[in-house]
C-alpha cells in the first residue's frame, strides 16, 4: 500500500510509551518506541526478561492500551493518545493472528474446529468455515490430523493448527510469542518456514517475541528491546539484519 | 458451533457427574414438595371420603380432626329429621396400636354405620362389612390381608375388604368398623374399671357416643342452611364440608406445611448455591481457554454464552434425573408423596432461574478475564 509515495507499514508505533502504576510504583514497561513493519516481513523482538516485548506485543495486539504514543495497523490509526476505535476484539479477530508459545488450541475442540470457530466467530457458515479450515490444514501439512483432538497432537502439530488458526481470517498482521520455544530445532526450522512462507504469500506481516537463537537467521529484523527501549529503532537506523 | 456443548462433550464424564449430583438435590427437594402435597392429600382423604356437606360436633370445639368431640349417639336422628337433609350417618374416629406377627402396627379406626354415609368409597378387594360385629375393612398400606386377623382392644378382628389410600392426616393406613365394634373400642371401660364404677355406684357406662355427625344436603339446600339449622336448634357446633377441609389444612397440618416449606426453601437456597460454586469451578478451570477465545476475537456474548448454556444444560439434566429419580422411587417413602406437574412445572422453572443467576458468578469472571493473560504476559 502506498501513501503518497510513502510505503504504508502494516505496523507502526510512533513514540508510544506505556507504564503501568503511579509515584514510586510507577514501571515504565515501554519508553518512545517507534518501528515499522511492512508487508512480507518477519521480524523478531528480542530482549532480556521484563524489558517490554510482551507488553509492546500486547499493545500491537490491542489488548493493552498505550499511556501515551500513535499506533497505526494496516494504514488505519487505532490509536492516537486514546483508542480511535471501540471494536478493538472485532479488529483483532479480522486483521490480527495470534500465535502463543504453548498454542493454546481449545482442548474441547478438535484440529479442524480450532481453526474454523475463529471463521465462525467473523460471520462465516459453518460448512464455509469447516472447508476453509481444512484448507488451512493441508496447506500447513497437518490436514491428516483434522479430528484429532489437541491432547492427541504432537507439539510440532499442535503449533502448525495454532498457526492455521492464526491465519483463518487472513489477517494482515501476525503477533507471535515464542512461536518455537516449545519444539526441537527441526520443528522449529518447519514453523519459521512456514510462517515465512505466509508473509511471503499472503504479503503479511510477522512479529515474533522470541530468545530462541537457533531461528535469529530467519528474521528479516531483530529488534532489542532493553528497560522498554528499543535499541535499534529501524525507524531511526534503518533495516538491521542479524 | 456450540461450544457449550463441545467443552461438555470433551468432559462428559465430570458433566454427567456433577448433574448426577445436582438430580439428588433437586431430588430431595422435588420430594420434599411431594411430601407436603401428600399430607395435605393424606389430610383431606378421610375427610372426602363420605362425600357429605355437613359436619355436626360437640358444641364449641372443632373436630372431630382437630379437637375432641363427643356428642349422644341418637343426634344422627336429630339432623336426619332437619329440613334439606338426605342422609346422615354417625361416625367414630380413633388412634389405635396393636401388634401384628409381633410387629407393631398403628392404625386409625373409622366407625361407621354400614348403608348410611362414612364408610369407605371404595373397596379394591374383597367385600363390605356385612356383620354387625368384628370384620373390617383395611387400608392396603396397613400391610393386612383378606383373611387376617387383628387383635383391636379385647375382640379379633377379620379383614373382609381391602381399601387404597386410605391414611390419616399422620399418615397412619385406615381401618372401618361398624359404629357399635368402634363405640365399644372407644368407649368402653377395661373390667377393673367398670367394676370400680359400679362400686362407686354409678350405673353401666354408656357407649352410645359417637364423634360427629355427618349429612348430606340435597342440592337444592345450601349447606350452610343446614349447618346454621343445627347450631342455633340442637346446641351443636357445625360446618360445612369446606369448613372442615379449611381446618384440616390451615390447623390440623399447618406446623408442618410450614416447617416442610421452610425445609424446602433452605434446600433451594442450598441449590443455589451449590450450582454457582459448580460453575464458578467450571468457569475457573476454563480460564486460559476464555482467555484465548477473548484475544482472537470472540465477543463477550460468545463467552456469556458459553457458560450460561453449560449452567442450563446442569440444570435441565439434574431436574431431569432428580424427577426420574423421586418418580421411581416415592412409593417406598414411608408417607405418601403426591408429584403434581404443576409443583414439578414450578421448580424446574425456579432451577432454571435459580441457574442463570447462579452463572452471574461465572460469567463476572470470564469477563474480567485479561486476554494478555493467553500471551502469558
Amino acid at each position: 500500500m502506498e501513501e503518497a509515495g510513502r510505503k504504508v507499514p502494516l505496523v507502526e508505533l510512533r513514540h508510544v510509551s506505556k507504564h503501568f502504576g503511579t509515584g514510586e510504583a510507577r514501571v515504565d514497561a515501554l519508553r518512545d518506541v517507534s518501528l515499522e513493519v511492512h508487508p512480507g516481513q518477519v521480524v523478531a523482538l528480542l530482549g532480556p526478561s521484563g524489558s517490554g516485548k510482551t507488553t509492546l506485543l500486547n499493545v500491537i495486539g490491542c489488548i493493552v492500551e498505550p499511556s501515551s504514543g500513535w499506533v497505526g495497523l494496516d494504514g488505519e490509526v487505532v490509536y492516537d493518545g486514546r483508542w480511535l476505535r471501540s471494536d478493538l476484539r472485532k479488529l483483532r479477530l479480522e486483521a490480527i493472528g495470534f500465535i502463543f508459545q504453548f498454542h493454546n488450541l481449545l482442548p474441547f475442540l478438535d484440529s479442524t474446529e480450532n481453526v474454523s470457530v475463529v471463521l465462525e466467530l467473523a460471520g462465516y457458515d459453518a460448512a464455509q468455515a469447516r472447508r476453509r479450515a481444512v484448507e488451512l490444514l493441508d496447506y500447513l501439512e497437518v490436514g491428516h490430523r483434522r479430528n484429532a483432538m489437541p491432547a492427541n497432537l504432537s507439539g510440532g502439530e499442535a503449533q502448525r493448527v495454532a498457526i492455521a488458526r492464526a491465519l483463518a481470517n487472513h489477517p494482515r498482521i501476525i503477533l507471535a510469542d515464542e512461536p518455537t520455544a516449545a519444539l526441537d530445532s527441526q520443528r522449529a526450522g518447519i514453523v519459521m518456514d512456514l510462517l515465512r512462507k505466509v508473509a511471503t504469500e499472503q504479503q503479511a506481516a510477522i512479529l515474533a517475541v522470541t530468545h530462541d537463537e537457533k531461528i535469529f537467521d530467519r528474521f528479516d529484523f531483530i529488534f532489542h528491546l532493553r528497560d522498554g527501549r528499543l535499541e535499534n529503532d529501524h525507524a531511526e537506523t534503518g533495516r538491521t539484519r542479524s | 458451533m456450540n461450544l457449550a456443548y463441545r467443552d461438555i462433550r470433551h468432559n462428559l464424564g465430570r458433566f454427567l457427574l456433577t448433574c448426577f449430583g445436582l438430580s439428588l438435590l433437586l431430588g430431595v427437594v422435588l420430594s420434599m414438595i411431594g411430601i407436603y402435597r401428600g399430607l395435605v392429600e393424606d389430610a383431606l382423604t378421610l375427610v372426602r371420603t363420605p362425600a357429605v356437606d355437613v359436619w355436626v360436633v360437640e358444641s364449641g370445639t372443632r373436630g372431630p380432626f382437630a379437637e375432641s368431640s363427643r356428642i349422644p349417639g341418637d343426634t344422627r336422628e336429630a339432623i336426619a329429621r332437619l329440613h334439606g337433609v338426605t342422609a346422615a350417618g354417625s361416625v367414630t374416629y380413633q388412634s389405635v396400636e396393636t401388634l401384628l406377627g409381633g410387629k407393631k402396627l398403628r392404625l386409625y379406626v373409622v366407625g361407621y354405620e354400614p348403608g348410611r354415609p362414612g364408610g369407605p368409597d371404595r373397596i379394591v378387594a374383597g367385600r363390605p362389612i356385612a356383620r354387625s360385629h368384628y370384620e373390617m375393612i383395611a387400608d392396603r398400606r396397613s400391610g393386612l390381608a383378606l383373611g387376617d386377623r387383628v387383635e383391636l382392644g379385647r375382640n379379633p378382628f377379620t379383614v373382609v375388604g381391602l381399601t387404597e389410600g386410605q391414611v390419616s392426616s399422620g399418615g397412619d393406613p385406615a381401618v372401618y368398623l361398624t359404629l357399635l365394634d368402634s363405640q365399644e373400642l372407644q368407649f368402653e371401660l377395661a373390667p377393673p374399671a367398670a367394676r370400680r364404677e359400679l362400686a362407686r355406684g354409678s350405673g353401666p357406662a354408656g357407649t352410645d357416643i359417637v364423634n360427629a355427625v355427618i349429612a348430606r344436603v340435597s342440592p337444592n339446600i345450601a349447606p350452610e342452611h343446614v349447618a346454621d339449622a343445627a347450631r342455633r336448634w340442637k346446641h351443636l357446633s357445625t360446618m360445612t364440608q369446606d369448613g372442615q377441609e379449611t381446618i384440616l389444612t390451615r390447623s390440623v397440618v399447618e406446623r408442618a406445611r410450614k416447617q416442610i416449606g421452610l425445609f424446602t426453601a433452605l434446600l433451594l437456597i442450598v441449590s443455589a448455591v451449590i450450582i454457582a460454586l459448580i460453575l464458578y469451578t467450571m468457569t475457573m478451570d476454563k480460564l486460559r481457554e476464555i482467555a484465548t477465545l477473548k484475544l482472537i476475537g470472540a465477543p463477550d456474548r460468545t463467552i456469556i454464552g458459553l457458560i450460561l448454556q453449560q449452567a442450563l444444560a446442569m440444570g435441565v439434566i439434574g431436574f431431569g434425573f432428580g424427577a426420574l429419580l423421586i418418580r421411581s422411587v416415592k412409593d417406598y417413602f414411608p408417607r405418601r408423596v403426591v408429584l403434581q406437574p404443576e409443583d414439578g412445572l414450578a421448580l424446574a422453572v425456579a432451577v432454571l432461574l435459580v441457574c442463570i443467576l447462579s452463572s452471574a458468578l461465572g460469567v463476572r469472571l470470564a469477563l474480567k478475564v485479561d486476554p494478555a493473560t493467553a500471551l502469558g504476559g
